[in-house]
């Protein structure tokens, strides 16, 4: 009895593989440029995952035509950028080069600087984050963010964990739970179950900064924003919180800005390149989006010059 | 001319620029006497008047009122009083209100308004108005509202305006000492501006801010000029009891008790200036333990 209807749809296959107008021609048809590009390097598998990664990301955080400015100088200028959902997207480029700014525009941030100004179209799901009515501080509650330094408050770690959820009003079940499970979201847990009630401070830098990490998931955000969070750790350290952001990519997006461009290449899923430009009369540095790809793209094949200078450390 | 490998087996030669140089031995001679000077006045201040209050050192100073018929048994008790009932007046004015005064400054102030400069520069000059304009000040506010000019409230009120400028500018230090990335953090999980003053920026600065305000209140506990324009009464037989109580305060009382002839009230006066100065030194040696205490390394 099973063999007859299978025995039936197997020519009907081949059938309609053969011809050229049928529907299911979609299933080879993306089958075979695979193939092709797996012959040289398959730029949309991430090396480190495996993972196979859209063309075009499903955007979270989109900026469009964004200038940011301090006063009257331009910081940025012109950068559209989508970052992708449960992707590390990584903001590379020399210093000055305005990454950080834009990193710190995605939360209103930069905000708390005096004259810090942003023009162009920052949306998030849509909603465009500089509206008139939209509050900056629910902006950071759902985009989270680490410092450059670890910043931990100087509280007992289970505080520094339960501040958040208590600020901003988390209805939360089990205060310690919610602290263990964020504990162990960001791979402390074990380090510190036992010291819980004792300061921050005597906490290693490495450790200070996962605390961080565990801090800003405690209060669930979808976005987390990294401004070189790894700049100020020793390589062991830095390869633990490099191996939790794979971990973190399942529930959150992250967006990370570092200096160290082999860390960019290791964990992020897509790259941007930035420099800075000087103006003709001033002499002010813009900065400036070069390009913006898949790492494994951006690190083996650019499409711009100044992209592969910068990558192969001939400036920046 | 030696080569390097001759100046290598070479011992390292003894200074000639150090300590002791002539120069330098000169100099120092000269910083040790500049400091053996100051300390001089203070000890010849400290023991004149050990000297002088020693007798009048007892119980009867504490516990008795000043008295014109019989100066020997006399004391300072009205004063005692009266100083903390105006020092307390002037803590309840003075501290919430600096505090809160630097936390606008420094936390929520646009610097680039033209009135928040305005603010900043004259905090500064205000800090070096001579005391007694405050009591000038205090009196012909307390005349426009009716107030008599006697009274523990506006006592406290021209000590707390007196040293309202201190204490804003030491809080301010203080907060300002608490790092960008303390307040950066707390906004970044989404506390807004009054939760991250309230529980991060403020408690963190407390030592600071302690430490300021216990210093202005020791100030104002040995200022008698805008009292004594004031007009704090200098022989009262009453334990001051309210904020509309006439007081006198100890710095009133003894440059009374000093400007009389009688043996008897010069050693009250030195008497009372010890009870001061034991007062100054525990309140700046509490301000100092609460520095060390919780002085904090970011």
């Amino acid at each position: 009895m099973t063999t007859a209807p299978s025995g039936s749809t197997t020519p009907t296959d081949w059938t309609d593989m053969t011809s050229t107008d049928a529907p299911t021609t979609e299933r080879p048809a993306a089958a075979a440029p695979q193939d092709a590009s797996a012959r040289e390097i398959d730029v949309r598998v991430d090396r480190a995952s495996g993972r196979y990664l859209p063309e075009v990301p499903t955007p979270v955080i989109e900026c469009t035509d964004v200038d940011i400015f301090y006063g009257q100088f331009r910081a940025v200028h012109g950068v559209s950028l989508v970052y992708g959902k449960n992707e590390i997207t990584a903001m590379i480029g020399p210093s000055g080069c305005g990454k950080s700014t834009v990193l710190r525009s995605l939360n209103r941030m930069n905000d708390l600087i005096t004259g810090a100004r942003v023009t162009g179209k920052i949306t998030y799901h849509g909603q465009d984050i500089y509206g008139s009515d939209v509050d900056p501080i629910e902006v950071r509650r759902r985009i989270g963010m680490v410092f450059q330094k670890p910043n931990p408050f100087p509280k007992s770690i289970y505080d520094n964990i339960a501040y958040g959820p208590r600020v901003t009003g988390m209805k939360v079940s089990s205060m310690d739970d919610l602290v263990e499970e964020s504990l162990r979201g960001a791979a402390l847990w074990d380090e510190v179950k036992d010291k819980l009630k004792q300061s921050a401070y005597g906490l290693s830098g490495g450790q200070q900064q996962r605390l961080c990490i565990a801090r800003t998931i405690a209060v669930r955000p979808e976005v987390i924003l990294m401004d070189e969070p790894c700049s100020s750790l020793d390589p062991i350290a830095t390869a633990r919180i490099e191996d939790l952001m794979e971990d973190l990519r399942k529930d959150f997006t992250i967006i990370i800005v570092t200096h160290n461009m082999q860390q960019a290449a290791r964990v992020a899923d897509r790259t941007a390149f930035f420099t800075a430009k000087a103006a003709e009369g001033t002499g002010d540095r813009t900065g400036q989006l070069v390009e913006y790809d898949l790492t494994s793209k951006i690190f083996s094949n650019p499409a711009d010059r100044r992209t592969e200078d910068y990558i192969s450390g001939r400036f920046g | 001319m030696a080569t390097i490998g001759q100046l290598a087996t070479q011992p390292i030669k003894a200074r000639k620029h150090g300590a002791k140089s002539p120069a330098s031995i000169a100099f120092l001679v000269a910083l040790w006497c500049a400091l053996g000077f100051s300390i001089l006045c203070l000890l010849t201040l400290l023991i004149t008047s050990v000297m002088d209050g020693l007798p009048r050192l007892d119980s009867n100073l504490l516990t008795q009122y000043t008295s014109q018929i019989a100066p020997e048994r006399g004391g300072a008790r009205a004063a005692i009083i009266g100083s903390l009932w105006v020092i307390a007046a002037t803590a309840i004015m003075a501290i919430p209100l600096g505090i809160a005064a630097a936390v606008y400054l420094e936390e929520f102030a646009d610097p680039r308004r033209w009135y928040n400069r305005l603010i900043e520069v004259n905090l500064q000059n205000l800090a070096a108005v001579p005391a007694i304009v405050y009591g000038l000040l205090t009196a012909g506010f307390a005349l426009s509202i009716g107030l008599r000019r006697g009274v523990v409230l506006a006592g406290g009120i021209a000590l707390a305006l007196l040293i309202l400028p201190v204490i804003i500018i030491t809080a301010r230090e203080a907060l300002r000492a608490v790092p960008a990335e303390i307040r950066q953090g707390s906004l970044a999980l989404g506390a807004t501006p009054l939760q991250t003053v309230w529980r991060q920026t403020l408690p963190s600065a407390i030592p600071g801010v302690a430490t300021g305000t216990i210093l202005a209140l020791s100030r104002a506990l040995g200022e008698a000029a805008p009292l004594l324009l004031l007009g704090g009464l200098v022989t009262i037989r009453f334990d001051p009891n309210g904020l509309l109580s006439g007081f006198t305060t100890l710095p009133i009382q003894i440059f009374n008790w000093a400007g009389r002839a009688e043996a008897d009230f010069q050693q009250l006066a030195a008497a009372a200036i010890i009870l001061l100065l034991v007062m100054l030194l525990l309140m700046n040696a509490l301000a100092i333990l609460i520095r060390n205490r919780y002085q904090r390394q970011w």
